[in-house]
Order: C-alpha cells, then structure tokens, then sequence
C-alpha cells in the first residue's frame, strides 16, 4: 500500500504547490494576463510537468537506472534521427518529395527512417549480418551475455551474445527482420489479393455473388481472428507433415484468408461507391469486361484508402503472426523470427537486477517488433491527417 | 417501447444465428483433419480393436451430421465431451469408474471463473481510467498533454502484448518488487492476495485497452465540439469543463459504450497471449496448451466459448447503442 500513500502525498504537495505558484505569480506580476487567466488545472499541469521532468532527471543521474537511462537515450537518438531526416529529405529529393518533408511531423519522419531501415535490414539481411541465421558457431559457448564485457561472461565479438544453442543473437535479429518482416509483408499482400478481388467482384457483380460473399464474411468476423488462427493452425499442424508443406506456408495462407475479410468489407465499401460513378456506366456501355473494370477503372480510383489500409493491415498480420510465434504456434524453428526468439529468451528479464544487459536481450526483440508497427502507425496517422484535411 | 423490444429481439436471433453458423464452420474445420481422434490417441502401435473400441465410444463411426448435431446438442446442455489430453482411456475399456474425469466442462469451469476474474479487475481499472483520460484530451487537445497522450496511446496500442507484459514484469516485479511476476491462482486464496497475483496481467491488458478507448472517447467527443449547442454553451459562459461533461459527453455516450463493449472483445483475445506471459491458470492459457497438444475437443469448446462471448460483446454494443439514441430507438 506504500506506494499508493506516497504517489497520493506527491499529488496533494503538487497542488499546494500549484497553487502557491499561480497565486505567488498574480501577486508578484501586478496580475499580468498570463497569471490573472490561468485556469487552477493549467497551473497544476505546469507543476506536474515540472515535477516530473525533476523527477527523471534525478532517476536519471541515479546508477541503479541503468534500463532509464537507455529508454532515454534510445528515446533522444530517435527524435534526433527523425529530425534529422526530415532536414535531409526537406533538402535532397524532387520538388514533391521536399515540399512532403516540409510539412511533417516529427513522428512521421521518424516513421519513415525506421520503416527504410527494416527494409534495408530485411532485403540485404544475408550481407550485414555476421554469421547465419542457424549456424551454431564452433567453439562458442551457449549464452554468452551480451554487451561484450568479458568480466560478466560476454565475449566482444558477439555483441548481443549468444543463444542457449550458441547461435550469434545479433544475426539472428537481423535475419529476423527478413523472416519475421518478409513473412508478414507476403501475407499482408496475399489478403489483399483475395480480398480485392472478392471485394471488387461484389461490388461490379452485385446480386447474389455480393450476398453469399458478404455474409460468408460476417459469419467469419464474429469469430475473434488470433483464436481462429489458433483453431486452424492446430488443424494445420496435422496436415503439414502429411502432406510435406512447412508449417509457415499453412499459417501464411490462414491468416491472409482471416485477415482478408477486413480487407473485403473495405474493397466492397469503397467499390460500391465506385460503380455508381458515369464513367462506369460508360464504360459498361462501351462493353469492355469484367477485368477492364476491375484493373483499369475502380483499382486506380481506390488505391488511396487502399493504401492506408495496408498499413494498418500490416501492422495487425505482423502482430499476429508475432503473436503466434511468441505462442509456439507460428513460425517455426530454425528461422530465426522476434517472436520465438522473445519466448526464448523471456526467462533473462529476472535477471534485470543483478546485469541489465542479460535482460536487454529479449526486450530487444519485442522491441523490434514494437519498434516496427510504431513507426507504420505514426506514418498512417500521418497519411490520414493529411488526406482528411485537418490541418492543426 | 414496442418497438425497441423488436429491435432487441431481433438483434438477439441475428447474434443466436451467427452463433449457429459459428458452431458448424468449427466443427466443419475440426472434421477436415487426416485421420481420426482415435488413431492420434493411441500413436502409431494402436491394435485395431482398441482403436474400433475408441471410435465407437467418441461416436466417431456416424455420420458428421449426427456428431454435430450430438455435439451442439451437449454444448448446449454443458456438456462438452471428453478432453484428450486428461482423459482417463483406461475408463473405456470397460470400467465406468472415473467417468467424470476429463471432461471438458469441468477443465474449463474453473479457469472459465479465472478468466473472468482478470477481466473483471481489467474492466474496472480501463474503463473509468480512459473515459477520463478521454475527457483531459479532449478538453487540453492540441497542447503538450494531448500530444503526449497520442505518442503513447499510439505506441502501446501497436505493440505487442508481451512486450508490453516483459516491460510492466521489468519494471514492477524484478526491478521494483512490488507485485509477484507470476499469476499462480489456486483454490481457497483470499481475495487480496487473489487480486494481487491478478494485478500484473490486469494491468497490461489495461495499458492496451485503454489507449484505444481513450482515443475513440477524445474522438467522439471532439467531433461534437462543432456542434450548435456546444458554441451556445460556450457563449454562454460556462467553463470549458462543464461545457465538456455536460453537453458534449452525454450526446458522445453512444460511440463510446460502443467503444467499450468492443475493447472488452477484444480482451478476449489479449487474454490468450497475456495469460501465457503471466502463467495465469485461465481458459486462454488453457487454449494455447491445447492448440500445442492437439486436444482437439478442449480446443472446440474454447474456440466456441471465445465465439459466443465476442458476438455477445458486439451484440450489447449493437443494442446499447441504439437505446442510447433516440433516433434509432423511434425510427420513422
């Protein structure tokens, strides 16, 4: 119960102090405008902020704040990243691309730079890192602690250290960005695939196509997707070795089909709204087929909401799938992927307190995870900010 | 009034005939499985007899329509077969002496009770929590607090839950001992020490829920901040709070009961992943050994059982929503 008791004292002595603050200010500056129309909630909320930037800067120069102290640093290399490219794009690039930069937030630029980076790691993945996703290095030992300090078992040669089969930890995180990445972009590419094509299929046809597709779909969404991914990755997992498919192509294609009906609904949605339009009609009366309407007149016209909904669809399939991974269920060993690796590793956060560095190493990879669909959401936060047309 | 019971009961057999069709399409995808329950029981070196003796005893040499039929008719009544994974087999060679042991329905009632607990601490902590958090945004919206409040939101909302159940453990359970890192519940714990253990998993589904609840409640109300009244209020005098509580939260109420009752749906599936983090004895831990076993039976029961509370939730959003607004309770 103490900790309730002292955060409760710390409230009430800030708003004493809030108060003191306000009134002190009003009495000392002959009532200036900015004290006299000072809401009491305002100056508590100066006060609060003040006390808590007091409060971590003491946690920060504390020596037991090791895990602070990164989160702050790690916090202010990234808004220095972000802000730095944002300088770079508003400086290099085309006309269009310098005027985008110019008008950004930070959040976005930052976005931006991160989603390169995972790109970039992704795709050349096999160049950068060290070792193999599943080599298990000879005449390594197994869990070697990462930071590099010989003192405490680390070895400077792998920085992150080693995983309990001895394999380089570091490699297997960039590796995961190709697997865990390149398998969430895949999926995400394959429901929308299925869902555009049954999306706009509904819309052009209409009739009793549109009907059995439409509640097909709802049927499918009263079911909460991670459960029925789990029913069919069960039923998945007795296939699989009978037929002679990975596991990971099953799971890939069950929750494109999941995830494809959110995508229907939007594709239909939006068709619909398409095909009343005359140039349809035109082009109906100038009898070009079904896929002449498709390709070239609703996908052009629906590429925009489109867009910002594969990122957020890519942010749910990557969760998911991490989801599953981190479960046991999703991809399987030995590709390296964050979520097992998370599960691998969890037991070394209750090291925290005798060496922070053991226990960085699966806060690592569920970073990276985090670190990835927190970036697509301030770029699609962004993209619908300015698309709405809310200019704040 | 009339009406609104139509409504209602009309919603209730749309929700009961989802729930129907739920049912077939897990049954449908249980039944695509190679094989039989029987043969994936007893492994490789099965004698046919023990085998033919086990189909017989699960049902399994009828139709599909009678075992469906069979098995939706025992859901109903509770009874929801016969784990794999606990089963006494030894019992169907004859002897009818455990014959309670290992049934489905009494795995799952008392993880069932946990489950709820933990969702229950949740809810009581999310809801009042993000409605006012909701409430400071909209009210401070577009200052450093509202900004603050977006950035983490915004994170917490996109990353995974055991990311954000490793950061709460670092912090509160290895760091800072306050609260046990791992949630073991068992009979005859006293409420205290049951809502402690509680705690940890509760709060980490309370940092996910409520991130979202509190963005959709500063959305809804904002996008009323437009409105007619809310300018004649303002005009008149009253302070920006009162302006907010009293003229814009209850016309925002609808969106953000709607906005409740879907996040405690999506509970359902937070528990699964959190559960796991926490080795919290409930029915989504008990969901994931199960997947992992191949307890196939387990694995239907709580698949339906996840079902039937999503389409609940969802309904009550459907109705609350429609009492809360007299456009659609009296429609034309």
């Amino acid at each position: 119960m103490s900790p309730i008791v002292s955060v409760l004292v710390a409230l009430i002595a800030i708003a004493v102090v809030a108060w003191l603050f306000r009134f002190l200010g009003q009495a000392s500056t002959s009532n200036a405008p900015f004290f006299r129309d000072m809401p009491y909630a305002s100056a508590f909320g100066y006060i609060l902020g003040g006390a808590a930037l007091m409060g971590g800067l003491w946690l920060y120069l504390q020596d037991g704040a090791v895990f602070f102290r990164w989160a702050v640093q790690g916090f202010a290399a990234f808004a220095v990243a972000g802000w730095l490219f944002r300088i770079f794009g508003r400086v290099v690039g085309t006309q269009g691309s310098r005027k985008l930069f110019r008008s950004m937030p930070l959040t976005a630029s930052f976005g931006i730079l991160t989603i390169l980076v995972y790109a970039f790691a992704a795709v050349f993945a096999g160049v950068i890192a060290p070792y193999g996703q599943d080599e298990i290095i000879q005449g390594v030992a197994a869990n070697i602690v990462p930071g590099g300090d010989p003192a405490i078992g680390g070895n400077p040669d792998f920085p992150l250290g080693t995983d309990q089969l001895g394999r380089d930890l570091l490699s297997r995180l960039i590796y995961g960005a190709q697997n865990t990445v390149g398998i969430a972009f895949a999926t995400t590419c394959l429901a929308f695939f299925i869902g555009c094509t049954f999306g706009f299929l509904s819309a052009v046809l209409q009739g009793w196509f549109d009907q059995i597709f439409s509640r097909a779909v709802d049927v499918l969404m009263a079911i909460p997707s991670l459960i029925f991914a789990l029913l069919l990755m069960t039923i998945a997992s007795v296939w699989a070795p009978q037929l002679g498919i990975p596991l990971t192509a099953f799971m890939v294609v069950i929750i494109a089909v999941i995830d494809s009906t959110r995508v229907y609904r939007l594709a239909r949605a939006v068709g619909y709204n398409i095909v009343v339009m005359d140039y349809i009609e035109a082009a109906k009366l100038r009898g070009e087929g079904l896929g002449y309407l498709i390709f070239k007149e609703i996908l052009p016209n629906a590429t925009a909401p489109l867009l910002a909904e594969f990122g957020l669809r890519f942010c749910f399939v990557f969760l998911t799938i991490a989801s599953l991974s981190f479960l046991g269920v999703g991809i399987q060993p030995p590709l390296a992927d964050w979520g097992t690796m998370v599960r691998d590793l969890a037991q070394f956060v209750n090291f925290a307190a005798f060496a922070p560095q053991v226990a960085a190493a699966p806060l690592l990879a569920a970073g990276a995870i985090a670190l990835l669909t927190v970036a697509v959401n301030f770029v699609v936060d962004w993209m619908l900010h300015r698309s709405s047309g809310l200019k704040s | 009034m009339g009406t609104v019971t139509r409504i209602i009961l009309q919603r209730l057999a749309l929700g009961l005939l989802t729930l129907l069709v739920v049912s077939v399409v897990i049954f449908t995808a249980v039944n695509l499985l190679p094989g039989d329950f029987a043969q994936s029981i007893l492994g490789q070196g099965a004698t046919p007899e023990a085998v033919a003796a086990i189909r017989q005893d699960l049902g399994l040499d009828q139709h599909p329509v009678t075992r469906y039929f069979q098995w939706l008719g025992g859901a109903v009544q509770g009874d929801l077969g016969t784990s794999f994974a606990s089963a006494n087999f030894a019992a169907f060679a004859g002897s009818d002496a455990n014959a309670n042991m290992g049934t489905v329905a009494s795995t799952i009632a008392p993880r069932f009770e946990n489950t709820m607990f933990l969702a229950g601490v949740t809810a009581a902590i999310a809801v009042p929590l993000a409605v006012f958090l909701g409430v400071l945004a909209a009210l401070y919206r577009e200052t450093v607090f509202d900004r603050a409040a977006n950035i983490f939101t915004l994170s917490s909302i996109s990353s995974p839950e055991f990311f954000l159940a490793y950061i709460l453990i670092l912090l509160l359970a290895v760091l800072n001992p306050i609260l046990p890192s791992l949630s073991n519940i068992f009979d005859g714990m006293s409420f205290s020490e049951r809502l402690e253990r509680t705690l940890l998993p509760a709060l980490t589904l309370t940092l996910v829920v409520t991130a979202h609840m509190m963005r959709m409640t500063r959305a809804a109300i904002i996008n009323l901040l437009a409105s007619p009244y809310i300018e004649m209020a303002r005009l008149k005098g009253i302070n920006p709070l009162r302006v907010i509580v009293k003229h814009a939260l209850p016309n925002a109420l609808a969106p953000i009961i709607n906005v409740i009752a879907l996040n405690l749906a999506y509970l359902i599936t937070g528990v699964v992943v959190v559960e796991t983090v926490f080795v919290y004895p409930g029915i989504g831990q008990l969901f994931v050994d199960s997947v992992k076993l191949r307890d196939i039976p387990v694995v239907q029961a709580c698949c339906l059982l996840f079902a039937s509370a999503y389409i609940l939730l969802n309904l009550t959003a459907d109705i609350m929503s429609i009492l809360s607004n007299p456009r659609l309770r009296h429609p034309k």
